[in-house]
């Protein structure tokens, strides 16, 4: 038997305004090239200086993950040549990056895995490429390059294609949690890489590493590495040897394939960075970092389940959209029952979002207002039916629930006399339902709810209706 | 320390240059010479000494988080030696 | 007096008694490039429109009444390895022959700013990397003294320009004496700036934790109108010094009674060519008579400063050069089949012999195994090196020396042995190590030739070198224009 050991690199995107050297636009979907400045196009005489807000995310990621925050620390210069890759080097962190030594937590199939996190480090991101094979030419946009970037490396701990997938989701979370990057692995915000080597069970030793590149989704990496340990099983169990290699994922064949061996490594010559100074992070910086995380999802949803009695599954949901979560928050402060606010917020109003295509920032309807309309509900002052009907109008208007209700006339009717006459036309309107309940078929009450609760436009208060009807018809029968 | 031309070739790679075998063979000669002259460090003991990589001890420059104006497109593309439409050009790239 | 024998005080005086108009100052200027660039080739290229338009301004600001900074209307050249918005900036390099950058270096953004007038861009070896201009890709400048020699280098062409009357100040980048060593071989003042007075940003970086920017001038004078012009926080180089401790305001004639002078006895040590030590141990007497208490120290890893920047600059510039792949601007060559091809076909060909030597040997210094004996040691020892400045100047407040061992030698004599060539340069390399001020002047001439003193202080001290330079030049009143051999008009 033999067991794997994965150790991930993830590069992403950090989403400040400006790039990480430049005061470069870093927004996306710009016309090419017209996000460039001498900077990040590398020309000639032009120099570097450092987003300040790039080196907090940096630390706010290094604090996520749980690493020491490197007190003292300085960039180097990574040397190697690509076209994409202006200067002919990337400014990056080699010995001193701003964290190391950290952890992430994650559960992965009910069981809390940990893994380690190596390092978190800054540097520059490059232009982009776009291969044209039919006309045997390269294209290059510089619009990305220059924009900063963490890279994320973890210790060997990763031990299966399911828990390598396990541990980006919960590195994504965190991520889009503290606000540093929005992890969008399909557009290249988020880009990964993993090792992976096994070694027969129990030995100490680890096997020779692979490295697999060029992985565009989660689901990529899952496949990748379970094509690799597939493959470098058999390969160790047929007597082969694992070469020293970096392969790249084939997405559309799936499959890994060769892109070099060992003997081509890369010589970077690192070396520090003559252009940058000396980066110090006291105490009272990396405090402000530190007072800048909110509560991280993990501990979140733990919360949610032990302190406000939602489900593990609402408490999910609820977590894993941090706007929504706060939403929540916001409303099971105000004092609304949370089990019920978490029902019409994933239900209810998640539902209205997507019709509308808005993300919860945008709602008119803030917390106070869902609060209220939470009130009409359980008071009874509206039926459920009705809350349903209105929300979507709330959501883009913004008025008051109640108000609305007022205005709209929308109150529940629970006067037993109105409501009787809504019955008695009812029953006398629909002599075939009645038949049908004569003769015993339950569904025909409901059915009559129904004409009732048409005739009242809906606001007669059900439970009533329900009472009255069968008053009614058994009265009849007697 | 000794260059072979074979040793120059392998540096050569590194910097993207290309040598003609003569050439690797006056580069060994020269560099060999002045790679000599730079043993004399080798006799200066700095064990407790510490490097310098700057003269100068300035920390933490930033800049905030501003963005300024970039150039123009026009301005990008006409650096290039050769273009396609908004992009830069070059022969194709096998790895990929 | 001929307009172009004037310097920038006396031109700026003229200009306010109307003598003359700054467009005739440009002209007369355009006009001397024209007579004598043909023998000395200190351009690159010459912007006539835009200096004339620049001087037509200084003439309008006049008329408008308006105050002149002393060096509005002063013809200036620039190095050209700074970027120039709309001009050429080639670094005298196959690889940017052609190239036309989209943007201004802050110095000359500065100099354009107090109103001097950009004549051009002058030759330099091959990005900067030389010692006699000879590494230029063009052509070589010539020393105006004697046109068979060299004008010393990189910034050759700035150095003449401003000795041959062709320009009252120049620019030049000095990373181990490439202002001071020329301008002791053209016998005019160079300073190197104490590093990061001065902004980078747009000077095209050869090694960039020990280029600095600095002027030329025939004048000491002229030169502290220029570095107090140059000098300046910029928020575009993260190397600048934001507060630097230079109080420009104190007098030049400030005298150096009392001033104690070390004579370090290292850079009066075997090598070193006897008439201009001669020549030098005049010119320390001089400072003696002055009032100027001389003794004698000792730096003792003088020796070690060679071998150490040719670690670090080359390894520096190896990293700064990668850029030049033929991909985004700059010089493409042809007939490449795919990327890998294209980057290194161009690197070939654009680079001069020279260029690949240093990018090789910084290369080879940064590679795996070989860093810690090579670039490590080297940042090492340039720690001692600059022990031995701090240790020297607790007890003196400047140190005097030649600035080259030699006076300027044959065009040709040393481009086949490049350790001789990097030795012209072994009285420089060492304060650019430690990032101190350093001037050249001229302190006399050998066999018609003129030799270099330099001046060294503390960080920030420039005040102090230029006090004490002034001194020497007002004391002594060394011709500060050539009489041309090789039949240069002398109009
Ligand atoms: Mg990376
Ligand atoms: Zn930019």
């Amino acid at each position: 038997m033999y067991e794997t050991a994965i150790g991930m690199e993830v590069h992403l995107e950090l989403c400040t305004r400006s790039k990480v050297f430049c005061g470069c636009s870093t927004n996306y979907g710009g016309a090419p090239n017209s996000q460039a400045c001498p900077v990040c196009l590398g020309l000639p005489g032009s120099l570097p200086v450092l987003n300040k807000r790039a080196v907090e995310f940096a630390i706010k990621a290094s604090l996520a993950l749980n690493c020491e925050v490197a007190p003292e620390t300085k960039f180097d210069r990574k040397n190697y040549f690509y076209p994409d890759l202006v200067k002919g080097y990337q400014i990056s962190q080699y010995d001193k990056p701003i964290g190391r030594n950290g952890y992430i937590e994650f559960e992965v199939e009910g069981v809390t895995r940990r893994v380690g996190i190596r390092r978190v480090h800054l540097e520059e991101d490059t232009g982009k490429s776009f291969h044209d094979v039919a006309a045997e030419r390269t294209y290059l946009d510089f619009n990305r390059s220059g924009v900063p970037l963490i890279e994320i490396v973890t210790e060997p701990d990763i031990r299966s294609s399911a828990e390598a997938k396990s541990y980006l989701e919960a590195l994504r979370e965190i991520m889009e949690y503290i606000e540093v990057s929005d992890c969008r692995i399909e557009e290249g915000s988020m880009r990964c890489e993993a090792n992976i080597s096994i070694r027969p069970t129990g030995s100490s030793d680890y096997g020779i590493l692979n490295e697999i590149k060029n992985i565009g989704s989660l689901r990529g990496v899952q496949r990748a590495l379970e094509y690799e340990i597939k493959r470098q099983t058999e390969l160790v169990s047929s007597g082969g040897i694992v070469l020293r290699q970096t392969r790249r994922w084939n997405e559309s064949e799936l499959k890994t394939e060769v892109m070099r061996t060992k003997e081509e490594a890369h010589d970077y010559r690192y070396f520090p960075e003559p252009d940058l100074v000396q980066l110090v992070i006291d105490n009272s910086w990396l405090n402000k970092c530190r007072s800048e995380i909110p509560e991280l999802p993990r501990a979140r949803r733990e919360r949610y389940v032990r302190e406000l009695g939602i489900t593990p599954y609402d408490a999910e949901e609820l977590v894993a959209d941090r706007a929504l979560a706060q939403y929540f928050e916001g409303v099971a402060r105000l004092g609304t029952e949370p089990k019920l606010a978490a029902n019409w917020l994933l239900s209810d109003l998640r539902r209205e979002l997507n019709q509308a295509s808005l993300a919860i920032e945008q709602v008119k309807l803030r917390e106070a207002g869902f609060s209220e309309l939470m009130v009409l509900v359980s008071s009874g002052a509206i039926g459920s039916k009705t809350a349903k009907d209105i929300l979507g109008e709330l959501v883009h208007s913004g008025v008051s629930p109640a108000a609305y209700v007022k205005e709209k006339g929308l109150a529940q009717l629970s006067d037993t006399s109105e409501i009787e006459k809504f019955v008695e036309q009812a029953i006398a309107d629909s002599p075939k339902i009645v038949a049908d309940y004569r003769v015993g078929k339950e569904r025909a009450l409901t059915a009559l709810v129904g004409v009732v609760m048409k005739l009242s436009r809906g606001k007669a208060k059900p439970e009533l209706v329900n009472d009255l009807l069968t008053q009614k018809l058994n009265k009849g029968r007697l | 320390m000794r260059l072979t031309p074979e040793q120059v070739q392998k540096v050569a790679e590194l910097a993207r240059l290309q040598l003609s075998l003569d050439e690797r063979e006056r580069y060994a000669e020269q560099l060999s010479a002045v790679l000599g002259y730079f043993n004399m460090l080798n006799s200066l003991d700095t064990v407790n000494v510490s490097p310098t990589s700057h003269a100068l001890m300035l920390k933490n420059v930033l800049r905030e988080d501003q963005v300024r104006p970039s150039l123009s497109q026009q301005q990008v593309m006409s650096l290039a030696p050769e273009l396609s439409g908004e992009l830069v050009a070059i022969p194709r790239t096998f790895e990929g | 007096m001929k307009i172009y024998e004037l310097n920038a005080s006396e031109i700026h005086k003229g200009l306010r008694h109307k003598d003359f108009s700054a467009r005739e100052v440009a002209q007369a200027h355009l006009y001397r490039i024209e007579q004598t660039d043909k023998d000395l080739k200190a351009f690159v290229t010459v912007t006539t429109e835009q200096a004339l338009r620049a001087a037509d301004a200084v003439d309008a600001k006049m008329s408008r009444g308006e105050e002149l900074h002393p060096l509005s209307g002063i013809p200036v050249a620039v190095k050209d390895n700074m970027c120039t918005t709309g001009v050429k900036t080639t670094c005298s390099s196959k690889m940017l022959e052609s190239f036309v950058p989209p943007y201004t270096a802050t110095v000359v953004n500065k100099l354009e700013q107090a109103g001097a007038v950009v004549l051009g861009k002058t030759n330099l070896d091959e990005f900067a990397m030389g010692s006699s201009t000879e590494n230029s890709a063009f052509f070589t400048t010539r020393n105006p003294y004697d046109l068979e020699r060299v004008p010393g280098g990189s910034s050759g062409g700035s150095a003449v320009a401003v000795a041959a009357g062709q320009a009252v100040i120049a620019l030049g980048s000095d990373t181990g004496g490439s202002i001071r060593q020329p301008a002791a071989f053209c016998g005019i003042v160079g300073v190197k700036p104490t590093y990061s007075l001065v902004s980078r940003y747009g000077l095209v970086a050869f090694a960039s934790s020990l280029d600095q920017v600095g002027p030329f001038a025939r004048t000491v004078s002229d030169a502290a109108w220029a570095l107090e012009a140059l000098a300046g926080h910029d928020p575009l180089d993260s190397t600048s010094v934001p507060n630097a401790p230079v109080d420009w305001s104190q007098p030049l004639d400030k005298g150096i009674r009392g001033l104690k002078v070390g004579v370090p006895r290292e850079y009066f040590a075997d090598g070193m060519e006897p008439a201009v030590v001669k020549s030098v141990r005049e010119a320390i007497k001089v400072f003696e008579c002055l009032g100027a208490e001389i003794s004698e120290i000792s730096l003792p890893h003088t020796s070690y400063a060679l071998p150490t920047y040719y670690i670090i600059a080359p390894a520096e510039a190896s990293s700064n050069l990668a850029r030049f792949d033929g991909v985004r601007y700059g010089f493409r060559a042809e007939g490449a089949t795919n990327q890998e091809e294209l980057i290194s076909l161009s690197r070939s060909q654009g680079f001069g012999p020279e260029v690949k030597r240093r990018i090789m040997l910084g290369t080879y210094a940064l590679s795996n195994g070989y860093y810690d004996a090579y670039y490590g040691k080297a940042q090492k020892v340039r720690s001692l090196i600059k022990q031995d400045f701090d240790n020297a100047f607790s007890q003196v407040d400047i140190i005097l020396s030649p600035t080259s061992p030699t006076t300027a030698f044959k065009v040709g004599a040393r481009v086949n042995d490049p350790l001789s060539m990097y030795m012209a340069d072994l009285c420089t390399f060492a304060v650019n190590l430690a990032g101190i001020p350093a001037l050249s002047l001229n302190c006399g001439f050998v066999e018609g030739l003129p030799v270099g003193l330099q001046l060294m202080g503390k960080a920030f001290s420039e005040m102090m070198l230029l006090q004490a330079a002034f001194a020497y030049e007002q004391t002594v009143k060394l011709p500060q224009l050539p009489v041309f051999k090789g039949g240069l008009p002398n109009v």
